[in-house]
């Protein structure tokens, strides 16, 4: 048999090579469970918050912001308790970034209280002169959609009352950015 | 001129010309945004601020340049290589103009703040389906032509050819699984870390087959046209290519370490990470073997020079890469501006570098033309080269002093800035530095644009007389 004579045979040969590695490292930690928690003591997310989680995304805060404490001394010293499978357990996707031109916030909730992450989202650089961080005042302007937070919500399964729901009245993206910082670090009971 | 009318280069001329449009636009971007990180006033609130337009860069050079370069070269690879016309040549038109109506919509989409946060998987679930959809198109006329080839031997650059396509088309499906909301938004159907581990999988791997089978398959094209020296090894490219795409789909999550995924995963990443070095040097070795009796060409052949250190930073990436993948050299470097100047000189130093050396062999001969300037050419390449080498350094050094201060403690154990502004601000001038770098590869590219345009322009002008 001539592999590379055979393209057909060829392409199932490489299938197979990328498949190995593939199951072995995705797939079993997914049907085997190693990296899925006990979700008995994680808080699900508030449609306010879900929407705040939703404009993080949006603005692409993880490109600049971490969610991941390393079990390092350094580490927990600076940004607190070390992060664990709890902590992100029903996030879809998981935030935990990739490079940290700003703080990590893993549990920037527990740190600052909301007032404080309001002023700071309107103009960072009147907190920290230097920060090269955006300001992102406009989303004070910018009201919630209570039936697409319902709709996203439902997609997610997550339990929610028509009183969460109805408390969006009247909201901003700002208040719900807010919300959604203040939760990080408070995800488990 | 009668013989090569044998073969179709419409799709081959149409993807090239639109590889180096979208190009220069996300170099542009790459510029803006290298400026925002030291003067935030630069931030136009809210399509044009840093995180908006990072994903725009990353996707336009990955999706707008990379893959249609790749779309260009392979069809004309293909053809060459099996000595027959391409399978389906309307179909590949049609691809081309699905391919710009796509990543026209992806760039507004991405300004619009239309993203699912995963990195280089930005885009939303109707573009992966406009992306798989163009990816089949593309599938079918890399295998088509080449099960109709003439030539019975397929060369090593057709099996790089044939990995980038499965290997696209599994991983970018694979952590594309998502559950729709809307037209514009969606949720991973993957949660918490297991979606962290399927993303660096596809992360890891979309440097395999985007970053590394697709220059690969031109480099073992053109380095022995150019040099007119036959491939100093056929068996260790054998022995190469297999354990490469094997064991790169191992090492993903060498980007999570000492996050909570379970540490056997990292482990198994890591181990595998090193022994990535062999298939990649595989390559190295191939290259320099058979330059081996022809060095002086570096000096006589401008084409040499952009494939040998095309190579040779491939090699040096891919020794600094599983580096990184140690678990205390990741504890300084991870979350750096280490990292982007890593892959920095991945793209620019290898996969531009070569992708460039491809276009000067393909586009006079595609043309009936000769380059229009070789001067220019030379030019190119030192600008690219001196561009690149700055912006990397500059990167590791400020990567390499951050990490540093991050975990710099007092006398009493106390961390010594514990202010994290206190370990940002020290990056401007390196960053500047960085600006300054990118803007000498963006001349050597505008210039590398310029002198293609001429050649095909010259042409023209030889077929109208």
């Amino acid at each position: 048999m001539n592999v590379d004579k055979n393209p057909v045979i060829f392409v199932v040969l490489a299938v197979a090579a990328i498949l190995v590695g593939t199951l072995v490292t995705t797939f079993i930690p997914l049907f085997v469970g190693t990296a899925s928690p006990s979700l008995e003591k994680v808080i699900p997310y508030k449609p306010i918050e879900l929407e705040g989680r939703d404009i993080y995304i949006r603005e692409g805060c993880n490109n600049c912001h971490t969610q991941t404490v390393r079990p390092l001394k350094f580490e927990t010293d600076r940004y607190g308790t070390y992060s664990k499978l709890e902590n992100s357990a029903i996030d879809r996707p998981h935030l935990w970034g990739s490079k940290r031109t700003g703080p990590d916030l893993a549990n920037v909730g527990t740190k600052y209280p909301a007032p404080w992450h309001t002023m700071h989202m309107k103009k960072p650089q009147g907190m920290y002169k230097d920060s090269n961080m955006p300001p992102y005042p406009w989303l004070a302007d910018r009201a919630l959609d209570a039936r697409y937070a319902e709709k996203k919500m439902r997609v997610l399964g997550y339990p929610f009352t028509s009183e969460d729901i109805s408390a969006l009245g009247g909201k901003t993206e700002m208040d719900a950015i807010v919300a959604y910082l203040t939760r990080l670090g408070k995800e488990t009971r | 001129m009668a013989k090569d009318t044998l073969y179709d280069y419409r799709a081959v001329k149409g993807f090239a010309i639109s590889s180096l449009f979208w190009g220069t636009a996300g170099l542009l971007v790459g510029i803006l945004i290298s400026l925002q990180l030291v003067y935030p006033h630069l931030n136009f609130s809210p399509a044009f601020t840093y995180g908006r337009l990072r994903p725009l860069h990353t996707n336009v050079l990955i999706y707008g340049f990379t893959i249609p370069a790749a779309f260009s070269l392979f069809f004309y690879l293909v053809q060459r290589l099996g000595r027959t016309p391409l399978a389906f040549p309307r179909l590949a038109s049609a691809q081309l103009t699905v391919f710009n109506i796509a990543i026209v919509l992806a760039g507004l989409s991405l300004l619009a703040g239309m993203n699912t946060s995963k990195e280089y998987a930005e885009l939303e679930w109707p573009l992966d389906v406009g992306v798989v959809v163009l990816w089949v198109m593309f599938a079918i006329n890399i295998v088509g032509t080449i099960i109709k080839r003439k030539e019975e031997q397929m060369y090593v650059s057709l099996w790089f050819i044939l990995a980038t396509v499965v290997g696209v088309a599994i991983v970018y499906i694979g952590n594309n699984l998502e559950v729709p909301v809307s037209w514009f938004k969606s949720y991973s159907a993957y949660a918490g870390a297991n979606d962290a581990n399927v993303q660096w999988w596809f992360g890891h791997n979309a440097v395999a087959f985007v970053f590394t089978t697709i220059p690969l398959a031109v480099f073992y094209y053109i380095l022995p046209k150019v040099t007119g020296a036959p491939l100093y090894s056929h068996r260790l490219s054998i022995i190469g290519f297999w354990s490469l795409i094997f064991a790169y789909l191992w090492t993903g999550a060498h980007h999570l370490i000492y996050t909570p995924l379970p540490d056997w995963i990292q482990t198994v990443a890591i181990a595998f990470s090193f022994f990535l070095i062999a298939p990649s040097w595989a390559s190295v070795i191939n290259g320099y073997g058979t330059m081996n009796g022809q060095w002086q060409q570096m000096r006589s052949t401008y084409l040499v020079k952009f494939v040998v250190l095309g190579i040779t930073f491939y090699g040096l990436q891919t020794l600094q890469g599983p580096s990184q993948a140690v678990r205390a050299f990741s504890t300084l470097v991870h979350f750096t501006d280490w990292v982007p100047g890593h892959v920095h000189m991945g793209t620019m130093g290898w996969v531009t570098m070569t992708i460039s050396a491809g276009y000067y062999y393909m586009i006079p001969r595609i043309y009936n033309t000769e380059l229009h300037s070789v001067k220019l050419a030379n030019l190119h390449f030192w600008l690219v080269l001196v561009g690149q080498l700055i912006y990397s350094m500059t990167m590791w050094v400020t990567g390499v002093r951050q990490g540093a201060m991050w975990q710099a403690v007092n006398q009493d154990g106390s961390l010594m800035y514990s202010n994290f502004i206190q370990t940002l601000t020290p990056n401007y001038p390196f960053w500047n530095m960085r600006t300054a770098g990118g803007i000498i590869f963006f001349a050597g590219f505008l210039v590398f644009v310029y002198n293609l345009y001429k050649t095909i322009r010259s042409a023209k002008a030889g077929q109208r007389a």
